[in-house]
This record gives C-alpha cells, structure tokens and sequence, in this order.
C-alpha cells in the first residue's frame, strides 16, 4: 500500500518532467547536429548558431534594448506608483492596481488590437520601436507594481517614514532614503521579472511589429515557419541561453523577496 | 510639497500611460465592435454563426480539457514534491517551471518537435504518427505550459497546510488515500479552483502556441488573428477579442480572489 | 493500559541527538506529563511513543504486552491531541469527532451514538453542527479531545493542549483538562513547557533536559526533592545561592549561613517563599523594589548573594526601597544539590 501510494505521485512528477524536458534536449541536439534527420551520428556543429548569428542578430539586439527600455520605463513609471497605492490602501487604489492589471488577464492578441484602432494611423509611431515598447511596458508594468507593492505592504512603512519625517526628511526625501532602499527587494524581483518577460513577449509584439522590426520571439516564429529545423533549433538554443539564466535569478529573487516579507 | 502632493505626483506617471495605452485603447476597441454594418447586433451575430460559434465551443472544450489534465499532473506532482525531501528534487522542481518563461511559439515548437513531421514519435514508432498539427498537438501545447503555472499555485497553497492535520488524520486510523480525499482536497480546494481557472483563462487566450500549431483549427484567437489580417474585418475581430477578454478577465478576477497569486496569462 | 518503554533515543539526520536513551513505565490510568524548556526532546518523544517519528534501533514501545516499536500510526489505535488542534476544517464538530470511528468502518448507527456520547462528556453538544472555524480557542480544544477520545484509543497523547489559549482561558481549561482526562479513566501522556500545567493535571511528571529525563515524580515529590538544580529552578523556581562553602557553612557576600550537612562541592539553592525577613537572620541584604501582587508582596534583594534574590512577603508593613534588611532562612528549606556538571 505504501509503495503504491509513492510511486504513482513519483511517475507522474517524472512523466510530466519527460514531457517538458525532452523536447528542450532535443532542440538543443538539433541546434548542435550536422543533420538531425541522420542524428548525432552525422556529427556535432556551431555552423546553425552561426548561420542564426547572421540571420537574427539584429533581433537578438532589438530584443535585449527593447527589454532594457522596457525596465527603465517601469522603474519610472512602477516604483513611484507602487508607493502611492501603498500609502493610499483604500478602494480607488484597489481599483487602480486591478486596472492597470488587465493586461495579464486580457489575451495580448485582444491588446494590440486596441492599440492599433487607436494609434495604428499615426505611421512614425505606428513604424516605431517605440510601439512595441509600449506593448511591453503594458505586459510588464502589472509585475513591477506589484512586486514592489507586496513588499511595501510586508514592511511597517507608515513607522520608517514617521520616524524620517520627525527627523526632518521630506516627501521626496523619504522616497529616496526609507522607501526605495526598502523595497530594493522588490524592486529587484520586479525587474528581474520585467527583463525576462520582456525578451519573451509574443503576443503583442507579433501584432505590434513592423517587418524592419523583428524582435527575438518574432524572428522564432519566422524561423520556424520558414527554416530547416536545425537553423530553427540553433535559434530556440539561443533563446534559452539568455532566458533560463534570467529565468533562474528572477525565481531567487523572488523568493528572497518573500521571504523578507515573512 | 506636502505629502498628498507628493503622493500624486508618484502616480501621475503611470496614470497618464495607462490612460493614453490601456484605456482609451480599450474603449476604442470596444466601440470598434459595434462599428460594423450589424451594429452592435454584432456579439448576437457570434451566437448565429456556425464558424463563430463551433470555435467557440472547440475553444471552450479544449481548454476544459487542458485544465482537467494539468490541474490533475501538476497536484498529484506538486504534493508529492512538498511531501517528499529527496536528492535531485531541486531538480525535478526546476525542470517543472522552466517553460514558464518559454513564450507561446516556443512552446509550439516543442510539440513540434515531439509530434511533428520529423518530430520524436514519429521517428520511434513505426507507423506514420504526427499529432502536433492536430487538436491533439495544441492540447499537448496548452498542457505544456499550463502545468508549471498550476504547479507553483498548488505547491504554495500545499505548504501552508498544517502538517498536524495529516498527522491527526493519520491518528485516528486513515489510509494515505484517504488523507488526500478527506484532508488534502478540501485543504488545497481555493488553490485548485483558483489555479483552474488560470490555466482555462490562459488556454482560451493563448495565441503564439495556436499560432505555431493551429493551422487548420479553429480556436478563438486565431479566427481573431485570421478576421483581423486576412478578412479585414476589424468590427467581428474586435467583438471576439471583447468577449474573449471578458471571459478570461472574470476568470482570473475569481482566481486572484481566491488565492492571491499573480500568473500572467502569457503563451 | 500499561505503556513501557525501553531505550528510546532519537538522532536525526544529520547527526543531532534530540532524545538520549530513555526508559519510562507508565500505569493502567496513569496521566503523566512530560516537561521541559523548547528542544529538551519531549515532542519528540511523544511523537516516538505516536508513531509519528521513528526511534533509533533497539527501542521497544510495549502497549499492555503487544510490542507496537515498528507498527504504523494508523494501526497504532492512539488518540492524539495536537498543539495547533488540527481540527479539519472542511467537516463540522460532528464529522470531526466521528472520523476515526468512520475509518474504523463501524456501522453507522454505532458511530452517530459513539459521537454523541463523547459531545455530551465533553459538554459540546450546542456546537456539535456548527463548523470547527466557528468555534472559541477553547471550544476547539475540547473538540480535538474528544475526536481523539472517540474512537476509544488506548493512550491518549497531547502536546501542548492548552499552549495555544490566552493565559485567563489556559487556567481554566486545565483544571478542566484534568477533570475530563480524569472522567475518560484513559492512559494519558501530555507534553508541556508550563509546570503549573503539569502539576495541575498529571500524576507523576517527568522533567526533562537536553534529551533527557532529569527526574520522574509525583507533583510533591519534585517540589520538595528535587534531584538537580535544573528540576529545582524549573519546578518551584528556586534561586542559587552562590558563595563559598566551607564544611557546614556557606559564606554568602552578605553573610554566613549554617548548612544542614556539610556540602563541598554542591549548590545551594532556596525559593523565594523560604526566605524570611527577620531581624535576628544572619545575613544582610538591601532592598531593591517592592512589588505589590494582592496576596503577597515580592521584594527584591541585592547584595546577600551574587544575583538578586527574590523574597515572597506577607503582612501588613514592608521595608521600603533602600533600607538595609536581615534575612534568614530555615535549614531545611535550602535545596542541596549536586553541582551540575561536576558530577
């Protein structure tokens, strides 16, 4: 009985484990392989991530500024914010915070859709790299607000600020000396997050994107309509050398994050 | 400056973006909807039209599907991992939240690559086995990156349950079965729904995995995508991405009250 | 039933040792407590004699003849009380207290009148529909008993019953606890950090120490003869006297005292009720503050001894603060003992 009631949760987890790993490992092998059709056989190679070097590295680069932007726009934009939803518990700032939340909950495809009725006529912002930052700051900001917020709300803010404010710090003063070294846990999470996101947005940036404009995931998605598999496999080896790092640092943050909050 | 003066200027930002991006976006897409020739008798229209209506339906099942499933692996895996201190569990849990930040198109290629033409079932098995174009392959799609998003939901609500209280099952005479119907359910029972309802609201939007895969099938984002490009007929796109967006917004308004998690509804 | 237990020790993984071997006999009917600061292995030891933890090799828990060392919690038929209740909220008084009958499998009409019979002994029978998060602190404390008691098990452990309730509602549940645990006439074993709790409500009490069972003992018996300084300082709270002895007599800053015995190489302690305030004692002390607690006063001392002492005072008139005082003390209150670790 015992072993039973051990072993199927044990197959189940390593089941779902095969599934989500085995294809990862084979696009990896198929990046790497001469001729996947053949297999390992025909011999290990770098020429496919040269051939995507070529080919993609202008979106490798226009992801990883996008994605910088996109962090320097949520920082101005979140952390200030998040303090203000802070001080301000009440209703309004619940029904903002929900608000400015849409974006997780409504679909990209419903977004961009939105944002190209109402800007797609104005042509030097629509053919902008700022259009698609804009998309991203939308997907984003929700994270940054909200990691900040969490750990502003774990912490006696009203006291710390207090404290300053008796000795003689002002609004804008406490800002940058209580609050921001506070919530630097969140703040870190949030970014971390933001970045991540960021380089894998989709949804959006599909809608969103010119043909001169081509982000990281879009070229995927035109690798793979249009490539062989290896150049296609080389491609996503590439998007998880920079995603799973960023991906692995996000979760320590995060939990840092919570466990400062306990 | 006093501190209310203070307070507004920290949120004017980010009220001037999300009003000039989200809001009056939203509006505009809203009104969008009733600006064709049918007016705003144009979400009756979606109930009338076999095409609408049947995605529609397909959407809403394979969603259903998806959710049963990934709820049902990623609870009996996420018990299991919080019940269980072993070598290599670290890894296993990393192996199980690493597609959450995989965008939607990857993860279609990775059913790709498991199911497709020169995917890894085809080559092992004998017959001429592709599933990754089918509804099968988008089901699988879903699943993939749904099941770490339930996973993490169940795991931190599994956690905070009292150990004393399997042990105190476990005193008075019950089986480790029975522990989970009597005790472990009922406890992770808000997580559940909560994370249900993330994993349907995230599968009936998801767009980059139908975008890879879903060729020849029917789900709501990609007649949205399809109405949009192709047809050009912004007034039905728009009204499917309202309905599309309410459904998935209530959804995961329900979730988040339930639970508290923040999931992005990504892939 | 009889519990014996022989050579029970606990090393987790990792190599601390939580419990040193330890034996312990428990009568038919006996309710014995288990006390002791945090981390002195009393859980762990409850949770051994549960089934919750498994001992180290060679232990032998016998329930009334039947070696039980290896068997599972759940065919164990132990009642548990946990200190967080651990009541399942997702069923009601009633499905609680009727859960280990059902596992049981017995028929219904048995179970609803076993339920029934433990929500009247318990006084529960108003909340008996009600759901266990409706209930009072100590309303829950009373359902986990009774859960544990219905089933009829053959001990009934509890770990810190009362240590979840505010402190005017732990007084009154443990007399009540006693009363109660007294009605079931079960074999109880209960684990506490409170020694006012464990001398209320159990027979004989074992104190324990860094994994160790320091003394085992009725109430008085701890209380009067403490075998160690620690018994003495955690049951009754005594004070060290610390100066240096010589023979019979214990040379204190603020004085010599005449020792029963002569006592090289122990300690001397004494409890704040045996010390006197007398103009004839041989030691001299000042005061340091005065405390007013209704039935007595609790002054406190400096300079008889290297620590302040505490005395309990009655009477109508007190020293005031500052004034220089003469203590003595009777023979046969000072607690002797040998010196901890010298030994």
């Amino acid at each position: 009985m015992k072993s039973i009631t051990k072993s199927i949760p044990l197959a189940v987890t390593l089941l779902a484990c095969a599934f989500l790993l085995i294809p990862i490992i084979q696009s990896v092998l198929a990046g790497l392989t001469v001729n996947y059709f053949r297999g390992l056989s025909s011999g290990l190679t770098l020429k496919w991530i040269g051939q995507v070097w070529e080919l993609y590295s202008g979106s490798i680069f226009l992801s990883i500024w996008l994605a910088l932007a996109c962090l320097v726009v949520t920082l101005i934009l979140g952390v200030p914010a998040a303090y203000a939803l802070a001080c301000n518990p009440g209703r309004a700032s619940r029904v903002l915070e929900e608000f400015i939340s849409l974006p997780l909950a409504i679909p990209g495809l419903a977004l961009a859709l939105a944002l190209l009725q109402l800007y797609g006529g104005w042509s030097e912002f629509r053919t902008s790299w700022l259009f698609i930052l804009v998309g991203h700051v939308l997907y984003t900001l929700p994270f940054m607000v909200r990691s900040v917020l969490s750990v502003l709300a774990a912490i006696d803010l009203k006291t710390l600020e207090e404290g300053a404010a008796s000795l003689g710090a002002g609004p804008a003063r406490r800002f940058i000396d209580i609050v921001v070294p506070n919530a630097m846990p969140g703040i870190l999470a949030g970014a971390l997050t933001v970045v991540t996101l960021s380089i894998g947005e989709f949804n959006l940036t599909w809608m969103l994107h010119t043909p001169y404009l081509k982000t990281l995931p879009v070229g995927l998605a035109d690798s793979y309509a249009s490539m062989r598999l290896e150049v296609a496999s080389a491609y996503t080896l590439v998007f998880f050398m920079m995603i799973v790092p960023l991906l692995m640092a996000m979760q320590w943050a995060s939990a840092r994050a919570q466990r400062i909050m306990q | 400056m006093t501190q209310r003066q203070f307070l507004t200027l920290c949120l004017l930002p980010l009220a001037i973006f999300t009003l000039a991006f989200l809001a009056i976006p939203l509006g505009r897409l809203i009104l969008a909807s009733g600006e064709g020739d049918a007016g705003w008798s144009i979400y009756l229209q979606i109930l009338q039209t076999p095409r609408y209506l049947s995605t529609l339906v397909q959407t809403v099942l394979v969603s259903l599907a998806v959710t049963v499933a990934a709820l049902a692996i990623s609870t009996t895996a996420g018990l299991f991992l919080v019940r269980n201190r072993f070598v290599g569990r670290n890894t296993l849990l990393s192996i199980l939240t690493l597609p959450l930040a995989f965008p939607g198109v990857v993860v279609g290629f990775m059913i790709i690559l498991l199911g497709g033409r020169q995917g890894l079932v085809n080559s092992v098995t004998p017959g001429h086995v592709v599933f990754a174009y089918s509804v099968f392959g988008l089901f699988l799609g879903y699943l993939y990156f749904s099941i770490p998003r339930v996973l993490l939901t169940v795991m931190a609500a599994a956690e905070k349950i009292d150990p004393a209280l399997e042990e105190a099952a476990q005193t008075l005479g019950a089986s480790p079965l029975r522990i989970v119907i009597d005790v472990l359910l009922p406890a992770l029972a808000p997580a559940l729904i909560a994370a249900g309802a993330i994993a349907f609201a995230t599968a009936m939007g998801a767009f980059g995995t139908a975008f890879t895969l879903a060729t020849d099938i029917d789900v709501l984002p990609m007649v949205i995508y399809t109405e949009f490009t192709l047809s050009a007929n912004i007034a039905m796109a728009s009204a499917l991405s309202v309905v599309l967006g309410l459904v998935t917004w209530a959804l995961l308004l329900i979730a988040r009250s339930l639970s508290g998690t923040t999931v992005a509804a990504g892939g | 039933m009889t519990l014996t237990l022989t050579n029970i020790a606990k090393t987790f993984p990792g190599g601390t040792r939580a419990l040193l071997p330890t034996d312990l006999e428990i009568a038919k009917g006996e309710i014995v407590s288990l006390l002791g600061p945090s981390g002195c292995g009393k859980s762990t030891l409850l949770r051994i004699i549960a089934g919750l933890e498994t001992p180290d090799p060679g232990a032998r828990i016998v329930f009334d003849g039947e070696d039980v060392t290896w068997q599972s919690v759940e065919t164990r038929k132990i009642g548990m009380v946990f200190q967080s209740y651990a009541l399942f909220p997702n069923m009601s008084v009633r499905g609680n207290i009727g859960y280990g009958l059902k596992m049981q499998k017995l028929p219904r009409a048995e179970i609803d009148a076993r339920v029934e019979e433990v929500i009247a002994l318990c006084r529960l029978e108003p909340y008996a529909d009600r759901a266990v998060t409706a209930l009072s602190g100590g309303q829950r404390q009373r359902v986990a008993l009774a859960r544990a008691m219905a089933p009829r098990p053959r001990v009934l452990l509890l770990d810190e019953p009362l240590s979840a309730l505010d402190a005017a509602l732990r007084g009154q549940l443990r007399d009540e606890l006693a009363i109660l645990l007294r009605a079931f006439g079960i074999t109880a074993i209960f684990v506490t950090h409170d020694q006012n709790e464990a001398m209320a409500i159990a027979d004989r009490v074992a104190v324990m120490s860094h994994g160790e069972v320091a003394q085992i003992g009725t109430p008085e018996a701890l209380y009067r003869n403490p075998a160690t300084g620690f018994v003495a300082r955690f049951v009754g709270d005594a004070m060290p006297l610390s100066g240096r002895i010589e023979a019979d007599q214990l040379h204190l800053p603020g004085g010599v005292l005449a020792l029963p015995k002569p006592a090289q190489g122990h300690e001397v302690l004494v409890r704040a009720e045996d010390i006197r305030i007398d103009a004839q004692g041989p030691i001299t002390a000042r005061v340091e503050t005065v405390t007013f607690l209704g039935t007595h006063y609790r002054i406190a001392l400096a300079g008889a001894s290297d620590a302040p002492l505490f005395a309990l005072h009655t009477g109508l008139s007190t020293p005031a603060p500052g004034a220089e005082v003469r203590l003595s003390i009777a023979p046969e209150a000072l607690l002797i003992l040998p010196r901890e670790g010298a030994a």
